[in-house]
């Protein structure tokens, strides 16, 4: 008899979660069949968070082209994936370096600019010329996004000023100095601190920037990617290496927090919009990539991802003057020395960087 | 007394450990404030905006209806499997029960991995269905090792019985035997629901573009900072399983009518 | 105890329907889905980018950093281990002595957080263990010292108990319930106090869970990177996260594969461990 209710209950359980998902099942499903999709699809493969979404509902709205959207978290996850073939994308975001190793592999299409006319229209001269260097003619990359990467510190935390990226080997702030978990952003910060190119393939230079990260490692709180953001905002830590889109967003969050780029140089990056060999839909891709743009488009983007806009046309749009003149989203570049973009270093490079960060990971 | 007081503080406290991160998330959910780090006021705006947010529902849908259909696939191939493998020699029982704990054991990263491989190699496309196939193949050793325990203690007998009272072995197996194997199979397909609601790592390795569960959803989140809006789902997931457990086992029955006293009658 | 069970006869068995209709099923997924991957693991593992065999990405595991990885991982999954057991007997204990109307749900209580999302939970955790977390919170309002709880071992054992303690009471706690009570009257009619009872015959009797638990815990501790990440600050290499990094980060997945050989060799340690404790080739029920 007990046994028996034991079971009951456990099935009047399992009936309660049938009914349930197939309640939520039904909503979810029924909703999202209602999107338009009567001239075929698109399908982007971008980085998290990295669209405003509304964005997305317009072009389906305007083109009748439906968006599949798919997410990923670094270039190394979404290159095997793409390589392979197994899942086919029409429009993918990566970023310069990895652009580069895209366009050497041959897995990119060369777009045709007569059908971007808002591409050509819009982005900036200067960052068709910072593409070049890892997209030499601008064949196969529209830019979507771009920035430096800086230090973000808390005012109240941090009396010095902070001009170099020597303050992140400064035992004053032990345990309270965010680092960078990629492998070439972190390589990066050593590298310029000791004069040398953060596309460095010189075994001493690199040797050099190893020791010197594994000699940070004590004083570093956490090595995280995004996560600097939400920290920086809970006054956790005092310092952060960070990208400069982020920096908008975290100082609207927390007035102390303020963003320099170091004296000694850093990583101007690009993410473009390339279009991959075994595109289904590249009429539609390049459509989706035209779209992006679009002033309007863009100005919603940016707003929505603070991350800066190459697009000239939208960045006269932004009403907020201070934004639109800001020197963290639009830094005037040429006050920098050692400004340098990724490159990609082959698969020989990558194995010597990848096997130094270990070394430094695991002390 | 001093000892059953003890049992229930210990019990209380490991409630406690268990729950503390969840009640920190159904607080989070009520937080005014975008991020994690600040608390903002209270609100219940991100109750709201849940509703709006097509690719969380979106999420949610995939989930549940990967968790069902894995769950039912996996219940129908590991009970087969189980009566099958109950009436297996030794030998080929024990190969059968190594295999069946492979996906088990195996760090839940090297399955994953091995199953995006096994896709790649043979150009499956990624997608919905590659995320069941997977799930399905982790959730069936659970089934068979929540069945198995109720095979053994079947009475042979029984079956025998009623075949020769002239039932055929369809009858004869759907009327005597399944009903002794149901809360194995019921609470098999449980596990079996509840893993694939869970799992993370395996998903991240075979899921496909525009295929977004729950976890997959979180983890791109994790890094750009978590949306509210998947706090105030997950309070709600949670409560509605909360409830209706409790309804299920508060249900008014005659012989536990007296619920409250029933603890302390015990010896 | 065990000796004699191992010599109990085997209970009859029976087939009820076509015994290869029932099996095919799942030998055909057994193979399609187990096996097969296994072997492209071991291919991937076995070979270098030109496909050619050979052995370097097995023994990499002996570099510096592999092995002080997988050290650090096997030290702190099996502190995680014993701290799992530890806190889940008692716990199974009370459960299993409880009225059988009220088992499922007390056991369901301890399963229901995993309807909480994993990584939500984990994240929940940074909230709780932050400097700026709540912990530290009530810690600053009581006028004690802030802790450094986050990003350290600590923090990493912490989030495996958490999250895997729920993997070590169930099987003790079914292992426990299969204990006839009548052999427990028994011990105490002959004269036996509580002590000798649990030492002698409830703890013999549950060494199968005992072991399921262990696995249970262990394997997905072993392998973990996500609460070594979360909880961490990717301070602590352990060797899920270079198995991780290897296929998500460098791209290197012949490495990757050579190193999940190594752990699947661990695993295999375990599977014949638990065999031996096994002898009726059931497997340890959940």
């Amino acid at each position: 008899m007990k046994r028996k209710t034991v079971w009951k209950k456990l099935v009047g359980l399992t009936a309660a979660c049938c009914l349930l998902t197939g309640l939520l099942t039904g909503c979810g499903a029924s909703d999202a069949g209602s999107a338009a999709g009567d001239n075929g699809e698109v399908i982007v493969y971008n980085w998290g968070e990295y669209i405003d979404p509304d964005t997305l509902e317009m072009f389906e709205s305007e083109t009748g082209i439906r968006v599949i959207y798919d997410e990923f978290e670094t270039n190394e996850i979404m290159y095997p994936k793409v390589e392979a073939g197994a899942s086919q994308y029409d429009v993918i975001c990566p970023s310069d370096y990895m652009i580069q190793k895209m366009i050497d592999n041959d897995l990119l299409q060369e777009l045709d600019f007569d059908n971007l006319p808002n591409a050509k229209a819009n982005i900036g001269a200067q960052y068709w010329e910072q593409s070049e260097q890892f997209d030499p003619g601008n064949r196969y990359s529209v830019p979507y996004c771009w920035g430096t990467v800086g230090i973000l510190y808390n005012k109240t935390m941090v009396d010095e000023p902070v001009d170099s990226w020597s303050i992140l080997w400064n035992e004053k702030y032990a345990d309270n100095i965010l680092m960078q978990d990629s492998v070439r952003d972190a390589f990066m910060v050593a590298l310029k601190l000791n004069g040398c190119s953060m596309n460095s393939m010189d075994p001493d230079e690199l040797a050099a920037a190893r020791d010197l990260l594994i000699e940070q490692k004590p004083l570093v709180q956490a090595y995280v990617i995004d996560q600097v953001r939400d920290k920086m905002i809970g006054n956790e830590a005092a310092l952060g290496v960070i990208y400069s889109g982020e920096a908008i967003y975290t100082q609207r969050e927390n007035p102390d927090l303020e963003y320099v780029i170091p004296k000694e140089g850093t990583n101007v990056w690009i993410d473009s919009w390339v279009i991959p060999k075994n595109a289904p839909n590249p009429e539609n891709a390049e459509k989706f990539i035209d779209f992006m743009c679009r002033p309007d488009i863009a100005l919603l983007n940016f707003e929505y991802i603070t991350y800066s806009t190459p697009n000239d046309a939208a960045r006269e749009l932004i009403e907020d003057e201070d934004i639109r003149n800001s020197s963290i989203a639009f830094p005037d570049l040429s006050q920098y020395e050692n400004l340098e973009t990724f490159t990609y270093l082959g698969e020989e490079g990558d194995g010597l960087y990848n096997e130094m960060w270990k070394e430094v990971k695991s002390r | 007394m001093i000892k059953k007081s003890a049992e229930k503080i210990y019990t209380g406290l490991i409630v406690l450990f268990m729950y503390a991160p969840i009640v920190t998330l159904m607080v989070l959910s009520f937080n005014n404030s975008k991020t994690r780090a600040k608390w903002g006021g209270f609100t219940f705006k991100w109750y709201a905006a849940l509703f709006d947010n097509q690719a969380i529902l979106q999420a949610l849908s995939n989930t549940l209806s990967i968790a069902l259909l894995s769950a039912a696939a996996a219940t129908l191939i590991g009970t087969a499997a189980t009566l099958a493998i109950s009436g297996m020699g030794r030998r080929s029982r024990a190969v059968f029960m190594s295999v069946t704990n492979i996906p088990m054991l195996n760090a839940e990263i090297v399955t994953g991995i091995s199953l995006m491989l096994l896709f790649l190699s043979f150009g499956i496309r990624f997608g919905f269905g590659t995320i069941l196939l997977s799930h399905i193949t982790f959730n069936i050793p659970y089934v068979i090792l929540s069945v198995m325990p109720r095979t053994k203690q079947l009475n042979p007998s029984v079956y025998e019985a009623a075949l020769d009272l002239g039932a055929s072995r369809f009858q004869a197996f759907f009327r005597v035997v399944f009903p002794d194997l149901l809360p194995g199979i019921v609470s098999g397909f449980l596990m079996a629901f509840t893993m694939s609601l869970d799992d993370f790592i395996i998903t991240h390795f075979t899921k496909g573009p525009g295929v977004d569960t729950l976890s997959t959803k979180i983890y791109t989140e994790v890094k750009k900072g978590i949306k509210p809006e998947m706090y105030a789902l997950s309070t709600l997931i949670f409560l509605t399983v909360l409830i209706l457990l409790l309804l299920v086992n508060y249900r008014p029955k005659p012989q536990d009518a007296a619920i409250p006293g029933a603890e302390r009658t015990q010896k | 105890m065990r000796k004699k069970m191992s010599k109990k006869p085997e209970s009859p068995r029976i087939s009820y329907f076509n015994q290869t209709a029932m099996t095919a099923p799942y030998l055909f997924w057994a193979v399609a889905f187990i096996i097969i991957p296994l072997l492209m693991i071991l291919y991937y593992g076995l070979t270098d980018k030109s496909g050619a065999f050979t052995l370097v990405n097995v023994a990499a595991i002996a570099t510096a950093e592999h092995a002080k990885a997988l050290w650090l991982a096997l030290g702190l999954s099996l502190v995680s281990t014993v701290l799992c057991l530890l806190l889940a007997y008692p716990l199974a204990l009370i459960l299993a002595r409880r009225q059988v109307s009220q088992q499922s749900f007390l056991v369901l209580i301890f399963i229901l957080p995993m309807w909480m999302n994993f990584l939500l939970r984990t994240m929940a955790w940074q909230t709780l263990l932050e400097k700026t977390g709540v912990i530290n919170a009530v810690l600053s309002f009581l006028h004690l010292p802030a802790l450094n709880l986050i990003n350290t071992p600590g923090a990493i054992i912490l989030g495996m108990v958490y999250n895997f303690l729920p993997f070590m009471i169930l099987p003790l706690y079914n292992s426990l319930t299969k204990i006839d009570p009548s052999v427990v009257n028994a011990a105490y009619d002959l004269g036996a106090n509580g002590t000798q009872t649990f030492c002698r015959v409830i703890f013999p009797l549950s060494i199968p869970g005992v072991i399921s638990g262990i696995t249970m815990v262990f394997v997905p501790a072993l392998t973990t990177f996500v609460i070594s990440n979360l909880l961490g600050g990717s301070k602590i290499l352990l060797i899920g996260n270079v198995i991780d990094q290897e296929f998500t980060q460098a791209g290197n997945w012949h490495l990757g594969s050579g190193l999940s050989i190594v752990l699947m060799a661990f695993i295999l340690v375990n599977m014949v461990l638990t065999g031996i404790f096994d002898k009726n080739g059931e497997g340890t029920a959940l």
